[in-house]
């Protein structure tokens, strides 16, 4: 019997020639991330268990992105206990202050995670790196501990669902339509437990930022891991960046699939996931009259170059409607400066946008655009969840830059077809 | 172990920025992570639930973020155990690794709030009334795990081991 790109990635760690669903193995981790929120955690453990040295300090990562720059006084704490910790176990990979970006913009873009790899972080969104075509998932502070102490960790190797795309994609339409269509289908726990795989040929024709998007909200699927197999658009996109060298494992022909699902493109239009989870999704062009107060352009999902690149295709020579707040967040520095460099940031002024720098920030409700109650946002991030960006009588809608940036400019959730 | 409690009802999907919203997280201290439990639905909680009181969910209880400070605030009100129809893939490991136990069972339509159910984490055998379930079976690596009192004991075990070998 094959294996799926899942099995093989996790089969290859665990130093085995076959794994199946429902095995559990210890695997070798090539990458722990933490950031300012869960590193903390991770460090009083680390503490408890008498732990002298981390397993390899260049195999651990740390990003200061949810509360930074700083936005209390124990954040700030927080903060400073992660550098101390670096550079007492020589840590080189820390990103803070200037070098601070959302860490699953980051990592990849800073070529620490390759195709093959297997790579736990602290933070759900960490199977966003499944992308690149590496088995990548989250755990909790307790559980990083452990790796980063044995450089190892346990797993229950995932029962995989396939998803075939095919069809051409329509204007506007991105990665983050896709994944949000499929977790309308199939629901908030529609992938618990499993590796959702991603192919055919709408899949080839996907940017690297919309497969990005894709993984990224493999958990609010569910999911252990979202993944793509490495083609020549992500072997374009680690060479030059990728620090170590790589395998690129694929899915046999004769791989098993808990289910398999066909999905035509063609037929999909921009999506909006409603109040209060990510499932309950609607075509943009059925919501009408809905007023909002806040947009936000940003996050691990959508805050990458070619997101801003349609929203300022959108904001050009445009207003953002009176009594709006639309906040940009270029997820990484540079991110942001390319963002400056093609004049994008210009008209993000002009339309009377505010600039964030990169951080976390409003996505989960920490700083930078915290809603009032009864107030209503509109966000390309992940989570619309009670009061994920503030009051918990505030409520948050989900979708891609484009419907985010035709709804600044009209004050209510609208197709950007509207607008332009 | 026998566990015995009031029953607290919280639902399908409840995600971990309502069990503990984000804002919050710039604290590591149980106690402050216990006051804040489930505010979003409910602000007075944690003043009413009581220490042994059992927590009740239905579909996917704890999806969302990866936050331990999750199941370390639910401990924190003195809640030794959660019974849901199913749970979210990392709360599941978290909890176990902190030593929170969870059962799964179908019980959330069958219970009322504040009820009264006697629990045997050993068996599974869950009683309320004249009603008994027992819940599905703990994978053996989990019982193990908590067995060795936790993720956290187990890597301390073994480090001390190595230690004396040196
Ligand atoms: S941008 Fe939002 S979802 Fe992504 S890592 Fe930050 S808080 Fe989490």
């Amino acid at each position: 019997m094959g294996m799926t790109l899942t099995e093989k990635i996790l089969a290859a760690h665990a130093g085995k020639e076959y794994v199946e669903p429902g095995e559990i193995i210890e695997a070798k981790l090539d990458l722990c991330l933490a950031n300012d929120i869960t590193a903390p955690l991770s460090l009083e453990e680390f503490d408890r268990v008498g732990a002298k040295k981390v397993f390899d300090p260049e195999k651990v990562v740390f990003v200061l992105d949810h509360f930074t720059p700083n936005k209390d006084i124990p954040s700030a704490e927080n903060c400073k206990k992660i550098r101390e910790f670096s550079k007492k176990f020589s840590i080189n990979h820390v990103y803070d202050g200037g070098a601070c970006g959302i860490e699953h913009a980051l990592l990849p873009e800073e070529g620490l995670v390759v195709p093959g790899d297997v790579v736990i972080g602290a933070d759900s969104h960490t199977c966003t790196y499944g992308a690149l075509g590496a088995f990548s998932t989250g755990v909790g502070s307790t559980d990083l501990t452990y790796g980063m102490v044995t450089g190892k960790n346990w797993f229950k190797v995932p029962e995989s669902i396939k998803f075939h795309c095919t069809g051409k994609w329509q204007k506007w339409v991105t990665g983050k339509d896709l994944i949000l269509n499929i977790i309308g289908m199939i629901g908030v726990d529609g992938a618990l437990y499993a590796s959702m795989e991603y192919d055919g040929d709408a899949i080839s024709a996907l940017s690297m930022d919309s497969r990005f998007a894709i993984a990224n909200m493999a958990i609010e699927a569910g999911a252990k891991n979202g993944i793509f197999r490495a083609d020549e658009k992500t072997l374009a996109y680690v060479n030059g960046r990728g620090k170590r060298p790589f395998t690129v494992f694929e899915s046999d022909s004769d791989a098993k699939y808990r289910e398999i699902y066909e999905i035509n493109v063609g037929e999909l239009d921009l999506k909006v996931a409603c109040p209060s989870l990510p499932s309950n999704v609607k075509d943009a062009k059925e919501l009408y009259n809905i007023r909002i107060d806040q947009v936000v352009i940003g996050s691990c999902t959508n805050g990458r170059i070619e997101d801003l690149a349609m929203a300022a295709t959108v904001l050009k020579n445009k207003k953002v409607a009176q009594d709006v707040r639309c906040i940009v967040i270029p997820a990484t520095p540079k991110i942001y400066l390319e963002a400056m460099r093609r004049g994008y940031l210009e008209i993000f002024m002009e339309a009377g946008c505010i600039i964030s720098p990169p951080t976390c920030g409003p996505c989960l409700g920490g700083h930078m655009g915290i809603l009032a109650k009864g107030e209503k946002a509109i966000a390309t991030t992940n989570r619309n969840f009670v009061g994920r960006m503030g009051h918990p009588e505030s409520e948050v809608y989900l979708s891609g830059p484009a419907v985010a940036a035709a709804s600044a400019v009209k004050g209510l959730i609208i197709h950007p077809s509207e607008v332009v | 172990m026998r566990l015995k409690g009031r029953v607290w009802k919280f639902g399908d999907n409840i995600d971990t920025d309502v069990i503990i919203p984000a804002r919050y997280l710039s604290s590591t201290d149980p106690t402050i992570l216990g006051d804040h439990c489930m505010e979003p639905l409910d602000p007075s909680f944690s003043k009413k639930v009581k220490k042994g009181d059992i927590i009740i969910g239905g579909f996917n209880f704890g999806c969302g973020s990866s936050r331990e400070h999750a199941p370390i605030a639910i401990s924190a009100l003195g809640i030794p155990l959660i019974i849901a129809k199913s749970f979210a893939r990392i709360f599941y490991r978290n909890a176990f690794n902190k030593g929170l136990a969870l059962l799964e069972a179908d019980i959330f339509d069958e219970i009322d709030q504040g009820e009264e159910i006697v629990v045997d984490l050993s068996t599974g055998i869950i009683k309320w009334g004249l009603n008994e379930v027992k819940a599905k079976s703990i994978p053996p690596f989990m019982v193990e795990l908590v067995n060795e009192g936790g993720l956290i004991n187990y890597l301390r075990k073994k480090l001390e081991e190595e230690n004396e070998k040196i």
